[in-house]
């Protein structure tokens, strides 16, 4: 579908000749998924659809305990501190953002009265400013009221760089002012396409400011509710032992009418993640274990106990393919795979294209990660308006072969091929992960067919994904010739995944390796492309841009997309928990109940 | 025994917990790894809040000054604070140690309860069914790593029976009786699995040490005065035989502590084993650091025991 369709089809819901759902079905039957389609509405102009609630209890409380299984267990609760999920997670019981991400991508209001919009004026034309209409006769736990004050402070805290809160990201470069008691205003220096990120979702939790006041900027660490958090959220809280346990109780004034449904909550850590997978899908003793990072065989199994079953949730977290534009095995300036060099192999755009015939992402999908992890060659692949369609998955030894015989790539003695004494010897990197070694082989096997000899290396996770400068194998200084991981999508926009491609955020020895583009690609397109990106309100046209920034990594073969790797909780039978892709596990906790 | 004696082993302590603590601090400082991986790895964090981070914590600093900093806190009764909690180390280990102390001590009690009567039954009747069937038993018993009867234990009780929890809880809800049940319910694997292990290599400490002092004159002497066998047993040769078990039990309190911390992390029970574990996991070298040296402290501690209770039980033995 193109563009010009999809403006008819916006019009037509405009004019209300055609409904909601039937533009959302419309889009489905394209490729475009429900959130992608409903946020193109939203940022057209039309009001955003409330996901019908699923949720059936008619009164508060009364659902008995919800036990819950973290096997990495919150070490704090404190949601600007909380750098890991599992500490967002353990916020999330007691503490609430303006709104939350559904899982289908859609805005869901929390603390705010309503969502903003073009059309009830909550979003600026311009789009400098959002105004948020903040929801009234909301009290903290401790009975204080929730006010724009509130939400003033969690940005001056945030943004702090003392306090040293690793929200800052989200708070620093706007600006926050209340308008009176009920109303703030997000002002932002140019035009922001993507506005809801401040207050929002699992950067969004808000913190109150009675108790916070006195220790914002390097006082942070001392406050006592950094561990007895005091929220708004559907339970209040009880006891919290660091990786151990969190508990909390209801809260009986909890802002939603009938909500929560249990009358307590037991956050449990600790373990492995088989073992949790166990108590909830075979013995039922947890209702929910979260991030089953478990061979889908196994799951499948334990799923035969009948007391639970596996929750696949999409989301856009990527596992893919990467390989070097520079020279890793020369050192210049005290850094390899500087910027000033190419890479001696992978510069010979068929050299790519071959190694990319020779992922054979179907196998990896069906033999190692089964439902955990659908098959993609697009490194964007969700929110499905952002999904490219253009690139189909291709496995093709003969094909690869063909490619490098043509491009003058002969096989020698040894059966590698060579060109101008050069040959064709990778070393491919990644984390050490079972999975990942699985895959590892399977490209190992198929690019020797192709007359490509691959070494494989695996490095300790700790050493692959930590920042070390020193460490010569992390995974941003890339010293190899191809490399595998996992990048997550934390909000249901590209804009910072995509930095991948753009030359300024190239990984290097000047930002310490901070750089996102770690293949180091340099490409004036996707730079134009991205500057553009940045200042286009238009969501559709924005939603393209990105989309053709995925389509030139993909097509000149710099990345390739291995599988998705969405969010995968283990659930009791009777438990109705809605998991977002796009936020946090526990985001809505308030609706989750128990079939009778 | 005399108090020089107790002094100066202390005061020897002393450099020993020095130098245990410098090569536990070279150590964590030279493995790889960093605190903030996961801001590192997070698109929405701008690197500088990690950059921050790293130089409030000091993480930037060589690594003696580093030393220097926490030695100087440590005197000071300043544990440290965790990158992961944001919270005391003391506290962190405190809040878990009682847990760990009456797991390990139950698993003890349980260890010598089982292997007392089983070693001294063995070593009077050597070579009988009894005591070939209890030396194939400890040897099984103490071959076997603690993770792997931990699994079979779950296997069997847990997915199979469904007679008892496998994840260990501390807040329990139910009140009186039911709620000693429900601690006795959730404990018996974890200390079985401990003090079975433990137990199975003190059955042949004792069986052995009993074996020793059993052909000694002074027990046939008792025997020909026409003491019962029962008393010469109870009364004569267990209590000399013992001598070198308690020693052994003291000098193995080291290994039941490198036990607990697998045994914890199987069945997530919250000691400072299992707070170690992702401690590590988390890279958060202060709390590594303070169990680890809390783990130190209790090796040298029932060292001396050890030695005092050698002392105490063995009048011959002369502290100089």
């Amino acid at each position: 579908m193109n563009e010009r369709e999809l403006r008819g089809l916006i019009g037509k819901v405009k004019a209300g000749k055609l409904s909601r759902r039937g533009f959302v079905r419309s889009m489905m039957a394209v490729g475009i998924a429900a959130p992608t389609a409903s946020l193109i509405l939203m940022q057209s102009g039309v009001a955003m659809a409330q996901s019908p609630s699923t949720y059936k209890p008619t009164k508060r409380g009364g659902g008995g305990t919800l036990k819950v299984l973290w096997w990495q267990g919150p070490t704090l609760l404190n949601p600007h501190f909380a750098v890991g999920t599992k500490d967002q997670d353990g916020s999330r019981i007691f503490y609430e953002p303006l709104a939350a991400w559904d899982g289908d991508g859609n805005l869901k209001p929390k603390l705010a009265a309503e969502i903003p919009s073009r059309e009830n004026g909550g979003v600026s034309a311009d789009g400098k400013s959002v105004t948020w209409k903040l929801k009234q006769g909301v009290t903290w736990h401790d009975g204080k009221p929730f006010t724009a004050d509130d939400v003033i402070f969690n940005w001056q805290y945030a943004k702090d760089p003392a306090t040293a809160a690793y929200t800052i990201g989200s708070y620093q470069d706007v600006d926050v002012e209340k308008v009176d008691q009920y109303t703030v205003v997000v002002k932002f220096k140019k035009p922001t396409p993507f506005w809801a990120d401040a207050f929002v979702g699992t950067r969004g939790m808000l913190i109150p400011k009675h108790l916070f006041a006195d220790y914002i900027g390097a006082k942070s660490r001392d406050a006592p509710t950094n561990l007895k958090p005091v929220g708004t959220g559907p339970y209040m809280f009880k006891d919290f032992k660091p990786g151990d346990m969190v508990t909390g109780v209801i809260n009986p004034n909890y802002h939603q009418a009938n909500k929560p449904y249990f009358d307590a909550i037991e956050m449990k850590g600790g373990g492995d993640a088989v073992s949790a997978a166990r108590a909830v899908l075979q013995t039922g003793e947890y209702d929910f274990a979260w991030n089953m990072q478990v061979e889908d065989e196994i799951l499948s199994r334990l799923e035969k106990g009948g007391k639970g079953r596996v929750q696949v949730t999409p989301g856009g977290n990527i596992e893919f393919f990467l390989m070097n534009q520079t020279d890793p095995w020369t050192e210049v300036d005290g850094e390899r795979a500087s910027l000033k060099t190419k890479h001696p192999t992978l510069s010979d755009p068929e050299v790519r294209k071959a190694m990319a015939l020779l992922v054979d992402n179907k196998s990896i999908e069906q033999h190692i990660y089964g439902r955990t992890g659908p098959a993609t060659r697009d490194f964007l692949y969700n929110p499905e308006r952002f999904r490219s369609k253009n690139n189909p998955i291709e496995f093709n030894v003969d094909k690869a072969n063909d490619i490098l015989e043509k491009a003058g790539w002969k096989k020698g003695s040894d059966g590698i091929r060579a060109k101008d004494g050069k040959k064709l010897k990778f070393v491919y990197q990644t984390s050490i992960n079972q999975p990942r070694q699985k895959t590892q082989a399977i490209v190992k096997q198929a690019a020797q067919k192709a007359g490509i000899d691959i070494e494989l290396k695996s490095v300790t996770a700790s050493v692959f994904f930590s920042s070390d400068v020193a460490n010569p194998d992390t995974y941003t200084k890339f010293y190899t010739d191809l490399e595998m991981y996992t990048t997550t999508m934390t909000q249901p926009d590209p804009a910072l995944h995509m930095l991948q491609f753009v030359p300024w955020e190239a990984a290097s020895k000047d930002n310490k390796w901070q750089g996102r583009n770690i293949t180091r690609w340099q490409s004036p397109e996707c730079e134009k492309l991205y500057r553009e990106s940045e200042s286009e309100l238009d969501p559709v046209k924005r939603a393209a841009m990105f989309i053709k920034m995925n389509d030139l990594a993909i097509q000149n073969h710099i990345v390739l997309g291995v599988v998705q790797r969405p969010t995968v909780s283990a659930q009791a039978l009777k438990l109705n928990a809605q998991i977002s892709g796009w936020d946090n596990n526990t985001s809505d906790l308030s609706d989750w109940f128990k079939d009778a | 025994m005399s108090r020089q004696y107790l002094i100066r082993r202390l005061l020897i302590a002393i450099p020993s917990l020095l130098g245990i603590s410098v090569v536990l601090f070279a150590v964590l400082a030279m493995a790889p790894g960093d605190p903030f991986e996961e801001l590192a790895t997070n698109p929405a964090v701008p690197p500088e809040v990690r950059m921050a981070l790293r130089a409030k914590f000091g993480l930037d600093d060589p690594i003696w000054t580093r030393y220097l900093h926490w030695l100087a806190a440590m005197l000071q009764g300043d544990w440290g604070f965790s990158f992961a909690s944001r919270m005391d180390v003391d506290k962190l280990i405190l809040q878990r140690l009682p847990v760990t102390l009456i797991v390990i001590g139950s698993s003890q009690i349980l260890a010598i309860l089982v292997a007392l009567p089983v070693g001294v039954l063995a070593a009077t009747r050597p070579y009988s069914v009894f005591d070939q069937i209890a030396n194939t038993l400890a040897f099984i018993g103490f071959s076997l790593p603690t993770f792997f009867t931990g699994l079979l234990l779950i296997l069997v009780f847990s997915i199979q029976l469904d007679w008892l929890p496998f994840v260990y809880r501390t807040d329990i809800e139910a009140k009186g009786w039911l709620f000693y049940w429900e601690h006795i319910k959730q404990s018996i694997m974890p200390v079985a699995v401990l003090g079975l292990f433990q137990g199975a290599s003190l059955v042949r400490y004792v069986r052995s040490s009993v074996l020793d002092v059993i052909r000694l004159d002074y027990v046939t002497t008792a025997r020909s005065k026409g003491i019962g066998e029962r008393k010469v047993i109870t009364k004569h040769v267990v209590r000399n035989a013992l001598i070198p078990v308690v020693t052994l039990v003291a000098l193995q309190m080291p290994i039941v502590f490198g036990g607990a911390i697998v045994t914890e992390q199987i069945f997530r029970v919250p000691g400072i084993g299992s707070l170690l574990i992702s401690a590590m996991l988390a890279n958060d070298t202060p709390v590594v650091m303070g169990v680890t040296f809390v783990f130190a402290c209790l090796v040298v501690l029932f060292n001396l025991i050890a030695d005092i209770l050698y002392g105490w039980l063995d009048p011959r033995i002369a502290f100089r």
